[in-house]
């Protein structure tokens, strides 16, 4: 009974779901539609604007190529070469990030005196350092797209962590005074879960500012394989299809990305999640 | 039996010393609690009744006068865990369930697991929501989260309570079968418990005294004696000793505030 009664209430999740989600895949589906039409209609030229078919059709010989074996396709190659520069730029930062907020918590003087630095850092075109990395590390060494996009990630980190670390309720901390609760419990039990949704929406910004951050600093050079270089360079040698399905790649990069820390988000902080369904 | 719980001589706690801002919040004040006793608190806001139960508990330190807490200096009280408080929000930690909730401060004081769950369990029995120990705070109503503070208070077994307008946020319905349950709670578990309230009916139907106090500066007026016999039910409510006592609390206090 009990079984049948969660089966029904599954079933009616999921098309309560389906309902929510049916505007966005309405209107995604309507937007290729127009865009299919409207290029063969106003016979618009491949390197204004591809058909989304066409970008589609070399988005899928590239993956045909890449999953035969003996074959290679340059551009799946790219897309592991960007997303290991976004990923290891991401933990870099994001790890350092919370690191030296935890660190500096214990100290409030210490990080409210940083704050005005780090929000103020935080708004300065990082990526503009991007030649100056290529310098430092090497124009083909990954390392320096990674540390671009671990200063990118590091300051939304490293902010929201403090702020979340410090952004304590005062009754909730009188309460842990009331136990004689000591500042390393009071850390342990309060502010650490306290910060964790602060954390994860740095988290999400940050693994859609991770895959930016790498693209673009490929832009300022890099090696063949990688996908702001192949961007570039098919951009350049008027191949727009094939620079179309490597933004594409980018863009499913980005959203797998954010997902997985989605997913994430809702496993380690399930009271979250259904607290907010529930609002 | 008649020991002192709480003895306080001359107490004046005055916030924002020599600035503009001062303001004397309480203004020497005495008070003695006997083991065992259920005294509330009742004045209007501005009254200082929750400053003297937060000095009590040590969350803020009196400008002088002395006050010990179980005959001792309310500091050691507090660092020795000898009471529990309950805040008028339930302030229950959102990510942990009932349970861990109910836990939190016999983790802080280094229970074996096992002893943590034996004692909750106990507890909530006690609150009766036994059963909602897997429920996270938001999934419950204000009141079940205000009987799972009070658990959380009772769970370590402190032979004092304080309790800060526990009931205020409370719909009337609720806060008369919570005073009920309160009044079980004390009954079984012999417990002191200190009580801020600004409901008059609710102070003299759970106490033994009530302790009325008047504002600007907070000071106490008068300590009443309120001699119905427990254990107090629904129909203490319409005993006309009840009522008898309640316009004498109603009284005072505006007499008090005529002052």
């Amino acid at each position: 009974m009990a079984e049948i009664v969660s089966n029904g209430t599954r079933i009616k999740n999921l098309r309560s779901r389906l309902n929510y989600y049916l505007p966005t895949i309405v209107i995604a589906i309507a937007v290729v539609v127009v865009w299919e039409v409207a290029v063969q209609v106003f016979n618009i030229r491949e390197f204004i604007l591809p058909r989304p078919t066409a970008i589609l059709a070399e988005f899928l010989s590239q993956l045909q190529m890449a999953v035969t074996p003996g074959q290679q396709s340059i551009l799946f190659e790219a897309a592991r070469a960007t997303l290991w520069s976004a990923f290891g730029g991401f933990i870099i930062g994001c790890g350092a990030g919370i690191l030296v907020a935890l660190a500096t918590a214990r100290w409030t003087i210490i990080s409210e005196a940083m704050m005005p630095f780090a929000i103020a850092a935080n708004s300065v075109p990082i990526i503009a350092f991007a030649p100056i990395m290529n310098n430092w590390f090497g124009i083909t060494n990954p390392a320096s797209k990674m540390a671009i996009v671990a200063i990118i990630v590091f300051f939304p980190a490293m902010i929201n962590t403090v702020r979340g670390l410090t952004l304590i309720d005062p009754r909730q901390l009188e309460l842990m005074n009331s136990y004689a609760a000591s500042p390393f419990k009071i850390l342990r039990a309060l502010r650490i879960p306290n910060a964790l949704p602060f954390i994860f929406s740095a988290l999400r910004v940050a693994s859609s500012l991770s895959v930016i951050g790498a693209v673009v600093s490929e832009f300022f050079g890099g090696p063949r394989a990688t996908l702001g270089v192949y961007i570039t360079q098919e951009a350049s040698g008027f191949n727009f299809t094939r620079a179309w399905a490597a933004i594409l790649v980018a863009s499913i990069i980005g959203i797998l990305f954010y997902n997985i820390i989605l997913l994430l988000e809702r496993r380690l902080m399930p009271w979250y999640a259904a607290q907010r369904q529930s609002n | 039996m008649s020991q002192s719980v709480i003895s306080a001589q001359g107490i004046n706690k005055i916030y924002n010393p020599d600035t503009t801002e001062q303001v004397v919040a309480l203004q020497n004040i005495d008070l003695d609690i006997r083991a065992g006793e259920f005294v509330s608190l009742i004045g209007p806001s501005g009254c200082g009744k929750s400053t003297l139960l937060r000095l009590i508990a040590d969350l803020l330190t009196p400008s002088s006068g002395t006050l010990t807490v179980n005959g001792k200096d309310p500091h050691q009280a507090r660092v020795d865990q000898d009471y529990g408080m309950v805040f008028q929000s339930a302030t229950l930690l959102e990510w942990r369930t009932v349970q861990k909730n109910v836990e939190l401060p016999l983790e802080i004081m280094k229970y074996s697991p096992s002893e943590r769950r034996a004692r909750a369990q106990d507890v909530l029995k006690l609150v009766e929501l036994e059963k909602f120990g897997n429920h996270y705070p938001w999934q419950l109503s204000g009141g079940m989260q205000q009987r799972v503070a009070i658990a959380r208070a009772l769970a370590f077994q402190p032979s004092l309570l304080l309790m800060d307008e526990p009931f205020g946020a409370l719909d009337e319905f609720t806060r008369e079968r919570m005073n009920l349950e309160l009044l079980r709670i004390w009954q079984e578990t012999h417990t002191t418990i200190i009580f801020v309230t600004h409901s008059i009916p609710e102070g003299v139907f759970l106490s033994n005294r009530v302790v009325v106090m008047s504002p600007r500066p907070g000071r106490i007026t008068s300590v009443i004696d309120i001699d119905l016999p427990y254990p107090r039910t629904f129909e203490t409510r319409e005993d006309p000793r009840y009522f008898a006592k309640v316009t004498e609390v109603r009284e005072l206090l505006r007499d008090a505030h005529a002052l």
